[in-house]
């Protein structure tokens, strides 16, 4: 399941050139962050994805096949999208009705939904909220309802529209787990997100966005420390590494953004002194 | 003198089995900035929501206990008249915008309440300019991305200089360096306007810095409300599940393997940075 995305430019009906040029190929498997400042382009490049939105010029591929060769319906069940704001998603009147709405238009069998349904809400700690309607929830819980709702068909490729805003520090450390989960299954996973913190932690491959092209691309631990480009995509350095940056210690590594690996190096600094 | 007091406030949503906020007692000075923050559904935006009357008064719902804001009672006093007091940001920008051009939005409130046009004019260009979205004014607010629309909805509420700014989550879809810019200007206004500001964020990385007093809730009660080095070192508020900032994170680490370092727990990089130096260079 590679994703290819070759040259692609779009434009919205207003006018406005959102992707100017993007080439990307994203292998099966991998762990992708996109990055970059709001209206850099990403959310409209995530769409390409599943089809929601076609290139002006240029083609994208899902497994070689092309999206504007194909319905959104069909590309959906191999590309799972989680939309930015839940609220644009959500439409049911309980949270396993809305779980259970795509599978149902996927055809499973009753037994097969309730077993997945019953799965989803587990997964991600929903379980006394089944009944309830999903605009009973919080800004957080509702976010993770429009998760489950994806991931109750158990798409190969998981696009998540910055997944982790409203979500509270234990909910991010249980969506990294989760990822990391994923990642364990073969699965793709495509996060498009803000959260320099999110991403620092989990130290995905970054795809960096400015004005509607990719400036970067790369490991996080790179990327994520070099400075000079991240200012310009309006992206601040994540602590651990502005600590490290701010020290400037001739001979120290400059691209540490993991908590453990600076505190190492920096004790066995402050031990030799 | 406290411009937000309440005593064992405790609401229920219409419907609702159980309560969202239970014995809430807290209290906001007067000029201060104060965090709240907790897991996500531990009442934090309910509580806001008090702030200002709309629970119970749009919302219903059964509240027991006293809140006095601005020296009223927020439950009673009309919310029109409230919401002169106090201004509301809300978590979902769209929830709030409704104009079909930024300038229309920014200046509703104001229009609202019958400002002179020339005052109005000018509490809207101070708005726009402070936010960062001058040049956006004659766009639809419908049309733009979910950052820009923040910055509308934080914009409508300053236009109308409200003595306490009460923000839920203002900045969740905005990139962390525009969100540190609406940070500095929600900073400024308390610190060299006065205005009382109560923000509720998950963000501690970026937002710890600058709160005098951090209130920690879980579960709908208040588990912690003090200063904010004191909670933010104190080992059972990073058991609730609160993102502790980094810099923080660092420095007890350090000091758990024994490294001796000076000075209160540091809540930014470049405390904890001058901090290293300094140990650095004994």
């Amino acid at each position: 399941m590679t994703l290819t995305v070759e040259d692609v430019h779009f434009s919205y009906q207003s006018g406005v050139k959102a992707l100017k040029g993007v080439s990307l190929t994203v292998k099966d498997g991998e762990f992708v962050a996109v990055m970059g400042q709001n209206g850099a382009g990403k959310t409209t490049l995530v769409k390409q994805f599943n089809g929601l939105l076609k290139p002006t010029k240029g083609r994208v591929l899902v497994n070689g096949t092309d999206t504007t060769k194909t319905s959104v319906a069909a590309i959906a069940k191999t590309v799972g999208f989680v939309f930015q704001n839940p609220d644009h998603q959500l439409f049911s009147e309980t949270v396993e009705e809305e779980i259970a709405f795509a599978l149902r238009n996927f055809g499973y069998a009753a037994d097969v939904i309730e077993k997945r349904v019953e799965w989803a809400v587990n997964l991600l700690g929903l379980s006394q909220y089944r009944k309830t309607s999903p605009f009973m929830l919080s800004g957080g819980e509702r976010k993770r309802v429009a998760l489950a709702s994806v991931l109750a068909w158990d798409p190969q490729v998981l696009v998540l529209d910055e997944p982790t805003i409203g979500q509270d520090h234990q909910q991010k450390e249980n969506l990294r787990q989760f990822i990391v989960q994923l990642q364990t299954q073969g699965k793709t996973v495509i996060i498009v997100t803000h959260d320099v913190e999110f991403v620092a932690e989990c130290s995905p491959r970054v795809v960096l966005m400015r004005e509607g092209k990719i400036v970067a691309d790369g490991a996080g631990k790179d990327i994520l420390t070099d400075e000079k480009v991240l200012a310009e995509s309006s992206i601040v350095l994540p602590q651990v590494a502005q600590v490290f940056t701010y020290l400037n210690i001739p001979g120290f590594p400059k691209n540490v953004i993991d908590l453990y690996e600076a505190k190492q190096l920096l004790k066995k600094k402050l031990e030799r002194n | 003198m406290a411009v937000i007091e309440t005593h064992n406030l405790t609401y229920t949503y219409p419907g609702a089995a159980k309560p969202s906020i239970s014995d809430v007692s807290l209290a906001v000075q007067k000029g201060e900035f104060v965090l709240i923050t907790g897991p996500s559904g531990c009442g934090k935006t309910t509580l806001c929501r008090t702030f200002n009357g709309l629970i119970p008064q749009f919302y219903q719902g059964e509240l027991k206990g006293e809140i006095k804001v601005a020296d009223l009672d927020a439950a009673k006093h009309p919310t029109y008249e409230m919401a002169k007091r106090v201004g509301l940001v809300f978590q979902n920008p769209e929830n709030q915008l409704f104009a079909l051009s930024v300038e229309k939005d920014v200046a509703f409130g104001l229009e609202n309440l019958g400002f002179p046009r020339n005052e109005m004019r000018k509490r809207v260009d101070w708005a726009l300019n402070l936010t960062g979205i001058s040049d956006l004014r004659d766009r639809s607010p419908h049309e733009m991305s979910g950052g820009q629309q923040q910055r509308v909805a934080i914009a409508a509420v300053l236009a109308m200089q409200p003595e306490i700014i009460v923000l839920d989550e203002p900045t969740s879809f905005l990139d962390p360096l525009s969100a540190e810019k609406i940070f500095e200007v929600i900073h400024d206004l308390n610190k060299k306007l006065g205005f009382t500001v109560v923000l509720v964020e998950h963000r501690l990385d970026l937002t710890a810095k600058y709160a005098d007093h951090i209130v920690i809730m879980d579960q709908g009660k208040v588990r912690f409300d003090g200063e904010t080095r004191e909670v933010l070192s104190n080992e059972e508020a990073r058991l609730i599940g609160v993102g502790i900032p980094k810099a923080t994170l660092l420095f007890e680490m350090l000091k758990k393997d024994g490294v001796p370092l000076d000075g209160t727990t540091p809540l930014s990089s470049e405390e904890l940075a001058n901090m290293l130096q300094e140990a650095m260079l004994r």
